[in-house]
């Protein structure tokens, strides 16, 4: 542990120093963090399942707080107490094992892993966190859901309201407060629905059909946005979606329904996948 | 160990300027790279602006236009004088009345999806093909779209024939050859760079269509650049 130019009956007492100085900062930084880091990690508070992960973050953010501070108090002590302050320059002394400080670092830092793997796969399998978990999913929240379909296409994501027709649109309105199922699939190359705000991101592959649920919340502006680089257009391959009461959902229905009346008709049947013919143009 | 220090100066110093390069680079690659800017004439009318633009779809955009890629697909866009220009960068004026004319010399692609079959973001939600409101455009009839997702605006363009008579091989195309004409108005918003595309897979002899002038600036795909 000491690689220290100071004299070696010093090392105790730079050890304590180090141990008291991590100590009092994690026990000021970690509440901190706890309880105020949330409001600026993201994806913010738009979904049941983002509030899950700013939660999660935030947990975890605090967990490895006193691992951080422990390697700034190590850092930032080397660097102002060991500092070389002129004449000639020699080897510190021989580092040499100790087998307690070993034994501690691999004990916490197994104990620290094993706990964040674990809550994490817990927080994961809970209701899928907002994440595609492909055609069959394992994480299924209870209770009714609403289907939308997200068709994703060299560049722009339509989306298909099965409960409704079987209308298409180029917009993405949900209900507020509504438990909803995302079937995401794509017609062409591969792409990934984002959806920010609501903390979804679904990848969108062809001839499949890749689930993610979400549960929305109140009112609300969120972005989507393409996160697979898919093309030329890629990077303008993004929208505005809406979440709206339920009276508004209800009118934007039957509104997109008459609108959408005289193509309609010409979509084919709902599948969970298309896979259109070759174009009679295509090599 | 100054002159150390001062090489790895230098050394971080092209570093960056390398970087700044590629950057702008980058940049212009995916803005006006493959076709300059073309400046629409603008009238105004009542004070506001008011663009007529003319545009053709060709099935081939011929070596005069294309010498190195002359079996591309493309659009191209007339000038002032009546000559057709390879461009597909055109400049606006921002909030202004575009009336667009398609000339489209290209037979039927198909479209993936047939939802861009349906006009949208063009005034009254119709468009005149071939002199005649038109309200869907099948999938299968679907030559190629102009589409500028930003506006919402999506124009399905239907397709020639396959039989008709007197087709055009390579571009420039005369209007006195196989064509359908293709007519509508929108509105741009505030200034911005939006880009333009096709929703048709139209790239003869690329996977799915996909690839060659649907993935290159200057073909198939421009931006509108509102100012």
């Amino acid at each position: 542990m000491t690689t220290s130019t100071a004299a070696a009956p010093d090392r105790r007492e730079h050890g304590k120093r180090v141990l008291l100085i991590w100590i009092a900062l994690s026990v000021v930084a970690t509440p901190l963090v706890a309880v105020f880091i949330d409001r600026v990690i993201p994806p913010g508070n738009g979904s049941a399942q983002a509030s899950e992960q700013v939660f999660d973050n935030t947990w975890m953010t605090a967990i490895i707080t006193p691992v951080v501070c422990l390697l700034v108090v190590v850092f930032t002590y080397a660097l102002t107490q060991f500092r070389h302050t002129g004449g000639e320059l020699v080897d510190g002394p021989a580092l040499r094992q100790d087998n307690t400080v070993q034994v501690f670092w691999v004990v916490v830092s197994s104990v620290t892993v094993l706990f964040l793997a674990g809550f994490g796969s817990y927080e994961l399998l809970k209701n899928g966190a907002g994440g595609g978990q492909g055609p069959k999913p394992i994480a299924v929240p209870a209770g009714p859901k609403m289907q939308v379909q997200v068709i994703a296409q060299q560049w722009e994501f339509t989306y298909r309201y099965p409960s409704f027709g079987g209308f298409e649109t180029s917009q993405l309105v949900l209900p507020a407060n509504t438990q909803v199922e995302l079937h995401v699939t794509s017609l062409d190359a591969i792409h990934s629905f984002w959806a920010y705000e609501l903390g979804v991101k679904a990848d969108a592959n062809p001839g499949i059909d890749n689930v993610a649920f979400v549960k929305t919340k109140g009112p609300l502006a969120f972005h989507v946005r393409c996160a697979e680089l898919c093309g030329l257009w890629h990077g303008y391959m993004f929208d505005i979606g809406r979440v709206m009461s339920q009276a508004q959902f209800a009118a934007w229905i039957k509104k997109e329904q008459a609108d959408y009346a005289p193509v309609t008709k010409n979509l084919p049947p709902y599948a969970k996948t298309y896979l259109p013919d070759p174009q009679r143009r295509a090599g | 160990m100054r002159a150390t220090g001062w090489k790895l100066l230098g050394v971080a110093v092209a570093l960056a300027a390398a970087g700044v390069l590629i950057g702008l680079y980058v940049g212009k690659l995916t803005t006006d790279a493959g076709s300059k800017p073309y400046t629409v004439p603008v009238s105004t009318k009542g004070g506001h602006p008011v663009v007529d633009l003319t545009i053709e779809t060709v099935a081939a955009v011929g070596p005069q236009l294309s010498p190195g890629h002359p079996d591309f697909v493309s659009y191209l866009v007339r000038d002032a004088q009546g000559k057709w220009l390879r461009r597909t960068v055109w400049r606006l004026p921002a909030n202004a009345t575009v009336h667009v004319t398609i000339y489209n010399f290209d037979g039927d692609s198909g479209l993936r999806n047939p939802l861009f079959g349906r006009p949208q973001g063009v005034d009254g939600n119709v468009f005149t093909l071939d002199g005649k409101p038109t309200q869907v455009v099948s999938a299968d009839d679907a030559s190629h779209t102009f589409a500028v997702p930003a506006f919402g605006l999506i124009v399905p363009i239907a397709g020639v024939a396959d039989d008709a008579k007197n087709q055009c091989g390579y571009a420039p195309c005369a209007l006195s050859m196989a064509h359908r004409t293709i007519e509508f108005t929108f509105h741009t918003g505030k200034a911005g760079h939006y880009r333009w595309q096709c929703f048709v897979p139209c790239a003869a002899g690329w996977i799915d269509g996909f690839g060659g002038p649907m993935q290159t600036i200057g073909y198939m795909d421009g931006f509108l650049n509102v100012e």
